[in-house]
């Protein structure tokens, strides 16, 4: 019935809370582009890729209380907070939601910080270039993050050891 | 080095909302006419709302030409605050007028259905061998790439990006006018003119000059309007979800090695999930009815009744639906089951999450560039910060499911009492 919802339900339970919205599209974003059958469609917006789809139906579940939403002031504006409420742990038990190694994949991502997955998300976007020209449209469209190398270089390795991950 | 000619004189469209679209350059002109561009006329601009809307019958041809003539209008009003160079101006409008080249017929199922983006073929028709990149070319050799980024958002040139594609653009700004003009509803009006006047350069990015947060405000309530009355319709909803379900069926038929009397020729590469860009061109709206008009007439009774119910408008009736209620769901679906309606194409959930719209956000935690206020002293403040009416909107609940069934296959079941009761009971508890 709500198997694509399903699905994000199953991160949320693997990661247990995630802080912020940014985050939280960076990382299905991360696992769609690794072949998680996710569907929800992104395109790029100014803070890297973007899906309407994930904000709608992460406010779906949040009305059907099957997610629980906190929001908080950190640094001067909004964060939210995401967690599965026992409701949504009920509602996913009625799903069988078998994806290999998922619930390992949302916790290493969900370890980094928004601006690191943004930066790995948007790497990815453009993985389809040689990697020279993926790196300067990185540094065109993400200009004013200004990322340093060694976060480049990490972000890199990042993306191989995902990749390496998930085989 | 820019190349471009003016025309010797200027062309003018006739349209409904602008009055006029007005056309100078040879580049515009030149891109009007190919045939990538003329295909957008055979492309409704809002798929399956004809059948509620009985004039939403215009194309996306119209809604491209009037982002342009927005476009326009836009850069003849901010060129007094800041110089346009040519090459500026000619991408700005480049791409206003081929934001949307890559749409398909029903774009947003074909999309689902078949995990399709029209974005890529957006990109596919302006970087490879079609008359629109010949034209776009001409111009310089790096001029093609110039507009699909600036199309894709992953330009450097963000103010252009965000004329396009941002929470106040040319693109919404035309349709939501043009939408509300042909589907005559009155909630769709705004003051573009207004809009157009308050719009200043700051820090690189489009903001609107405070003074004219009211005509903002009316932009925005148009918006949550037309989403409701217009967008999210149940009908339109309704013939799209039957749309969708012929898709799948005509998918799994076709897996299942089913001989079609009407093979879906014009579909076939969608199945592999590798559409070929000039297959992607051929199919349009009235191929996509052709087919269906056929497959009214297939032994497979299921894509045979899809196909008459989208083409003669037996829509599917529908009830609210709480999708926490995963034990009624089961029992309606058993109790399909039983009356041998297949719940697979029968019985669908649909929620606001499979509608293309979306709603005004204030852009919290940097998902989306707001929309910003430029205030007397020079500092710059998010619109609902400001405006109590776009606060009390932008909190609201949005979402909704609604289940969709044929109740007249259920009014059918005589022969099967039991199942038509209990069915009938369920849906009548649901109603509730």
């Amino acid at each position: 019935m709500l198997e694509e919802h399903a699905k994000l339900l199953a991160v949320l339970k693997s990661a247990g809370e995630i802080a912020g919205r940014k985050k939280l599209q960076k990382m299905i974003y991360i696992a769609k582009k690794l072949n998680y059958p996710f569907h929800e469609k992104y395109d790029f917006h100014f803070y890297g890729p973007y899906s309407e789809e994930v904000t709608l139906k992460m406010e779906e579940l949040t009305n059907l209380g099957l997610v629980i939403e906190t929001e908080e002031k950190v640094k001067g504006y909004v964060q939210y907070r995401y967690a599965l409420s026992e409701e949504g742990n009920r509602f996913l038990a009625n799903y069988n939601v078998a994806l290999p190694k998922l619930s390992s994949c949302v916790h290493l991502l969900n370890q980094q910080s928004s601006r690191f997955l943004e930066l790995v998300a948007t790497m990815l976007y453009f993985e389809h270039l040689p990697k020279e020209k993926m790196l300067q449209k990185v540094a065109v469209v993400k200009e004013k993050q200004l990322y340093t190398d060694g976060e480049i270089e990490d972000a890199l390795q990042f993306i191989e050891r995902l990749q390496a991950f998930i085989q | 080095m820019i190349r471009n000619e003016k025309l010797h004189e200027e062309k003018v469209f006739k349209d409904p909302v602008h009055r006029y679209v007005h056309v100078r350059d040879k580049l515009i002109w030149d891109l009007i006419g190919t045939k990538e561009f003329q295909r957008l006329r055979r492309i409704r601009q809002l798929g399956t709302t004809f059948f509620t809307f009985h004039g939403a019958e215009h194309s996306r041809f119209s809604h491209s030409l009037g982002v342009y003539e927005i476009m326009r209008r836009i850069i003849e009003n901010l060129q007094q605050f800041a110089k346009w160079s040519e090459e500026e101006r000619l991408l700005a409008l480049s791409a206003a007028l081929l934001h949307d080249i890559g749409h398909g017929p029903f774009s947003h199922t074909f999309e689902k259905v078949f995990h399709l983006d029209h974005e890529s073929f957006t990109e596919e028709i302006i970087l490879g061998d079609t008359e629109v990149h010949a034209v776009l070319a001409k111009v310089d050799q790096d001029f093609p790439q110039q507009v699909a980024d600036i199309i894709a958002k992953t330009s450097e040139n963000q103010l252009i990006v965000s004329l396009i594609s941002s929470q106040i653009d040319a693109d919404r700004m035309d349709y939501l006018l043009r939408d509300a003009y042909f589907t005559g509803v009155s909630y769709g009006q705004f003051d573009l003119e207004r809009i157009l006047r308050v719009m200043r350069y700051h820090n690189g990015q489009v903001v609107i000059k405070s003074t004219g947060m009211h005509a903002v405000e009316h932009y925005i309530m148009s918006r949550y309007q037309m989403y409701w009355q217009v967008y999210f319709h149940p009908v339109s909803r309704s013939a799209e979800v039957i749309l969708r379900k012929i898709l799948h069926r005509v998918k799994d038929l076709t897996a299942e090695g089913y001989r079609f009397q009407q093979p879906p020729e014009a579909f076939s590469s969608f199945f592999t999930e590798k559409v070929d860009l000039s297959e992607y061109l051929r199919l349009d709206e009235s191929v996509v009815m052709y087919f269906f008009q056929q497959w009214q007439y297939e032994d497979d009774e299921i894509l045979a009744d899809l196909c008459r119910r989208f083409v003669n408008r037996k829509l599917f009736k529908y009830v609210e639906f709480n999708p926490m209620q995963v034990k009624e769901w089961y029992e309606l679906y058993e109790a399909f089951q039983e009356a041998e309606i297949d719940p697979e194409y029968y019985l669908i959930l649909d929620s606001s999450s499979d509608l293309p719209y979306d709603f005004y956000r204030p852009g919290e935690e940097e998902e989306r560039i707001p929309i910003q206020l430029l205030m007397p002293n020079g500092e710059v403040r998010e619109l609902s910060r400001e405006s109590e009416l776009v606060d009390a909107i932008s909190g609201k609940k949005r979402t909704d499911h609604k289940l969709y069934f044929p109740i007249d296959r259920i009014e059918d079941l005589s022969a099967n009492g039991k199942a038509k009761r209990r069915i009938i009971e369920l849906l009548k508890r649901e109603e509730k």
